[in-house]
């Protein structure tokens, strides 16, 4: 199974500089852990207590999963997993 | 350094002059690596607020899948403050993301979204330490990248 996270600038310390990773799994949550298995680091920065960071947009397919379950959000083989980070400010 | 447009600092300007009283936000991508601002787009603040800007969840992914596809990067991204000057909140420097983007500030405070003089600053935000830097306004690019010279 391989599902592609594309993973911002921000993020690239964790993966060796790698614009993009291959992982699994069948929910949002469990492809986060498989990214942090090989790339440990990288959930702490996505992931808190009440789910996906307030400031982090993750997108699956290109619908955004705070509208389709957040961590709960079902992911396939041959999906793409986008992560943005917000630009926002005061 | 930040070298920009005059026609794309214009842009800007107006661009929070109109949604004064609400923040202004958006970018101004630029071929990857040249650090040069010359697409301008404006975004919509799903904040809707005198005091905090967002680009909408989906509006980001469209931008940025446009860029990828562009070969850009978010050279710049500005945003208004409407009540403050033209210099970066602890909400700006803790909420950015983008190490290699010039962060500029404009302040339609005191009256200047209707006249007089819009405050213009540009800053560096990375890991946390705010570096304000110089900003030269050029005409056309071709001013500072001569032919002769390689490009950065």
């Amino acid at each position: 199974m391989a599902i592609e996270v594309r993973v911002p600038t921000i993020l690239r310390t964790y993966t060796g500089g790698e614009k993009a990773v291959t992982a699994q799994g069948g929910t949002l949550a469990q492809l986060i852990d498989d990214v942090d298995a090989s790339n440990p680091g990288v959930k702490e920065r996505l992931v808190d207590e009440s789910g996906i960071r307030r400031f982090i947009n993750v997108y699956v397919n290109d619908e955004d999963v705070r509208f389709t379950g957040g961590l709960d959000t079902a992911v396939a083989d041959g999906d793409t997993v986008v992560i943005l980070p917000a630009v926002a400010g005061g | 350094m930040l070298i920009i447009q005059a026609a794309i600092r214009d842009e800007i300007v107006a661009h929070a002059r109109r949604d004064h009283p609400d923040e202004a936000c958006g970018v101004v991508a630029g071929a990857a690596g040249s650090d040069r601002p010359t697409r301008f787009v404006p975004m919509r603040n799903a904040a809707q607020s005198p005091t905090f800007y967002e680009f909408d969840s989906v509006d980001l992914l469209r931008l940025y899948q446009e860029m990828d596809e562009r070969d850009e990067e978010p050279v710049v991204i500005y945003h208004s403050h409407t009540a403050t000057g033209a210099y970066p909140s602890r909400t700006d420097i803790g909420l950015a993301q983008e190490p290699g983007a010039h962060y500029v500030l404009v302040s339609t405070a005191d009256g200047a979204h209707e006249s007089g003089p819009v405050e213009f600053r540009s800053y560096r935000i990375v890991d946390g330490e705010v570096t304000e830097e110089d900003v030269t306004v050029v005409s056309s690019y071709s001013e500072v990248d001569d032919v002769a010279s390689p490009k950065r």
